[in-house]
């Protein structure tokens, strides 16, 4: 009987990597969107009420890049899907 | 020739039958997680699985030349008999587990009924153990480990990292995510689980000599397939979907949304490995290693027994349908028309003990026993409510 271990071990690796890899990148982003609305409150408090609040563009471009990211993986997913 | 076409027929007929308890078993694969956290309403959920199915079923047909990837020796083996008993005991084995509200793997289903039934119509000959063995034994223990463990690490670093995170924009983040996430499960679903009746389907019209050697599925086959198996996801195994949503742990947001990228994940990665698996089994072993990766370390480890009792029986109980109905199938057209009656009439008796305690998209997520003492006192039926609220994560 023919079985492939090492195929069997690297199809579990990468996906261990891919796994985690996908969920704490995912994971950073919503953090920096947390701190950006955590940055953007005290900001208001500040302020006084009625008053337009911006900033935390940093934070907001790294969320975005983040999630592109994430959405990368789910592209390639989906070409692996089409291409089998 | 009318033989032939009465029993094509009844084969095409069973094949898509399966086809929608296949959906139908395996929409909570995708959506039960989404559904739990309230990611997506229970409609909008199946019916986004539902549609995913469908267009899966389109996206490739390479899988589809083959019904059961060398588990069989197709060659000399199969006839119309073998595969329509092969599929009465899968649809039997699928509606049995449905109604204990219990996700098994339609896949393993269908293997054993044609393993079944062609060790009694062919001989233990016309199986290929060794390929049994390599091809679902092993990735059937290995894939939900390793779902599990995935999921697992993915948990505790989505806790560690939104900590201090405020719970709401968490709460909303991973929702959102899930979205995502479920959408691709339930996509790879239909790709996978929609070619195998395909393929069924296919094989058959070539056994009689309606479609040349090594024909592609034709397009209404390829459109009925897809049919079937969306129709069967958007009924909504609800039974399944409470078990794997909420029978297994209390599952948060971030949970949901580690189980079903470890789930997406391994279920690509293995079958673009040329590793066959099951959905059922990844997708659960996932919500495990969730539900033991969360904060309370969580897990109803009950649940889990039954489960991996299921699975175990899975193979051996369709094979013996599968072997007693190819017995009887072999005997003549009365045999195929008594398996026939056999399957209607056990399917409507299930679906008629299943009235008794109706699960829909209305208590899903009520209870978390199956068969639950009517209503639990502090049931939260609201589906809507944000899972922050509900959960001290």
């Amino acid at each position: 009987m023919h079985i492939k271990w090492n195929a069997l071990a690297q199809t579990a690796g990468v996906s261990f990597g891919i796994t985690v890899g996908v969920v704490a990148v995912f994971a950073l982003g919503i953090l920096a969107l947390s701190r950006r609305e955590a940055a953007l409150t005290a900001r208001r408090e500040a302020a006084g009420p009625g008053t337009a609040v911006t900033g935390g563009r940093l934070a907001l471009a790294g969320a975005y890049t983040c999630f592109a990211v994430c959405g990368a993986a789910v592209l390639y997913g989906l070409s692996l899907i089409a291409n089998k | 020739m009318e033989h032939i076409s009465f029993l094509v027929a009844v084969v095409i007929i069973t094949a898509l039958a399966f086809d929608f308890t296949n959906g139908f078993h395996d929409t909570a694969n995708a959506m039960a997680t989404s559904i739990a956290t309230g990611a997506l309403r229970p409609k909008i959920a199946v019916a986004i699985a539902a549609l995913l199915n469908f267009a899966g079923a389109f996206l490739s047909v390479k899988v589809a030349t083959t019904i059961s990837g060398g588990i069989v020796n197709e060659k000399t083996g199969i006839h119309p008999e073998i595969i329509f008993a092969a599929l009465a005991g899968a649809i039997l084995w699928n509606l049995l587990t449905w109604l204990r509200g219990l996700p098994s793997s339609s896949s393993h289903a269908l293997y054993g009924g044609l393993i079944g039934a062609t060790v009694v119509g062919v001989g233990a000959n016309g199986v290929n153990f060794d390929t049994v063995v390599s091809k679902i034994l092993i990735p059937a223990v290995a894939s939900p480990l390793v779902a599990g463990l995935a999921s697992w690490g993915a948990t505790k670093l989505a806790f560690a990292i939104t900590r201090k995170s405020g719970e709401e924009t968490v709460g909303k983040g991973f929702r959102t995510g899930q979205i995502f996430s479920s959408s691709l499960i339930s996509l790879a679903h239909g790709t996978n689980d929609a070619q195998k009746t395909m393929g069924i389907i296919t094989l058959t019209l070539v056994s009689v000599g309606a479609l040349p050697k090594g024909a592609l599925p034709p397009t209404w086959v390829i459109v009925s397939a897809g049919a079937a198996i969306a129709l069967g996801t958007y009924m909504g195994g609800w039974r399944i979907i409470r078990s794997m949503g909420s029978g297994l742990a209390d599952i948060t947001p971030r949970q949901g949304f580690a189980s079903e990228s470890a789930a997406a994940t391994v279920i690509l990665t293995s079958s673009s490995m040329g590793f066959g698996l099951s959905t059922t089994q990844v997708c659960s072993g996932g919500i495990m290693g969730a539900g033991l990766g969360g904060p309370k370390a969580e897990l109803r480890w009950g649940m889990v027994r039954r489960m991996v009792y299921t699975w175990g029986l899975t193979l051996p109980a369709a094979a013996t349908v599968g072997g007693l109905a190819a017995y009887l199938a072999e005997r003549g057209n009365w045999g195929v028309a008594l398996v026939g009656a056999a399957l209607v009439a056990g399917s409507a008796a299930m679906w008629v003990i299943s009235r008794r305690q109706p699960v829909d998209a209305d208590n899903v997520n009520d209870t978390t026993d199956v068969t639950p003492v009517e209503v639990a006192p502090a049931a939260v039926p609201a589906p809507t409510t944000p899972a922050s609220t509900t959960v001290a994560a």
